[in-house]
């Protein structure tokens, strides 16, 4: 392995370091935002949110995703796809139960 | 007759046929998950106002923030691991392999404390609607790190040594797959603890 590569796994390992550190703040922060006085609905909407960044964090980062080639980008975004289908199903029937 | 395309990209992909592979199998697995996600959300609309809130306050959310930091940190040293072996460091490989199946037994050994307590108290999966989701959704996510055990495991035995030593390009190829899905495992649990210990 030549220095270069050495070099630039050192800084990949840098990288891993901040990550590791932001998913643990993330962790105590989503914890701590469920003790706020908030609506039920608002109280989903933030904890969502915090997962989302640190589940972005660990594909982007840890999962290599962010330097990843396209045929797995575009594999990825139609399994996204259809996950969405499926979470919107349960409101679809919601809805046509309340008449709405 | 050995697998083509394990350690060199294929040129109609440009991945090696491992990596796709695992990508594949991992779609495959959003989409297992997504569909009891969705069946969660069905089933807190349909449930009568404050149920799940109710049942979802028995559980213990100190322990489950606890193997929450617990599997982040394995995820840390299983990338770790991957990253020695880029670094040709073995021995490091081994320690931080190591740790990773020592944070992932602790995780299950928290699990076990906490589903024996909701035993003991008398909530099994027949005792309510979130209970049952609770229980299912937990349940595959345990059976997944006990399978993610097992690989692992296996290369940090000694025939993993004997990998490194004939194939090392391979076997770090191998702790690269290995690791993928261990973050996915660990991004599965990234929305069960809020969803299911916290709202």
């Amino acid at each position: 392995m030549s220095e270069q590569d050495h070099g630039h796994i050192e800084e990949h390992i840098k990288v891993y370091l901040t990550v590791f550190g932001a998913l643990g703040v993330l962790t105590v922060l989503t914890v701590a935002a469920s003790y706020l006085d908030i609506s039920t609905t608002e109280a989903i909407f933030l904890a969502l949110a915090i997962a989302t960044v640190k589940a972005s964090l660990v594909a982007g980062y840890f999962m290599h995703l962010i330097t990843e080639r396209h045929t797995i980008i575009w594999i990825l975004c139609l399994t996204f796809f259809f996950f969405l289908v499926c979470m919107f199903l349960p409101l679809i029937t919601y809805t046509d139960h309340t008449s709405l | 007759m050995q697998i083509p395309y394990t350690t060199e990209e294929r040129p109609d992909t440009g991945l090696t046929n491992s990596k796709l592979g695992i990508w594949v199998f991992l779609a495959s697995e959003i989409m297992l998950f997504g569909g009891l996600f969705s069946a969660y959300v069905f089933l807190r609309l349909a449930a009568p106002e404050g149920d799940f809130a109710y049942w979802g306050s028995k559980l213990n959310v100190p322990l489950a923030t606890l193997n929450t930091l617990v599997l982040i940190s394995s995820s840390m040293t299983v990338i770790m691991s991957w990253a020695s072996l880029k670094m040709k460091d073995f021995k490091k490989y081994k320690l931080y392999m190591g740790l990773t199946l020592l944070f992932s037994l602790i995780f299950l050994c928290i699990k076990y404390v906490e589903y024996t307590s909701k035993f003991d108290h008398g909530y099994f999966p027949s005792s309510s609607t979130f209970l049952a989701i609770y229980f299912t959704l937990t349940g595959l996510h345990g059976l997944h790190i006990l399978g993610g055990i097992i690989v692992m495991t296996y290369f940090w035995l000694p025939i993993g040594n004997k990998m490194w030593h004939t194939e090392p390009e391979h076997f770090t190829d191998r702790i690269e797959i290995a690791g993928l899905y261990w973050h996915f495992v660990d991004l599965v649990w990234i929305f069960l603890f809020p969803i299911l210990y916290l709202l």
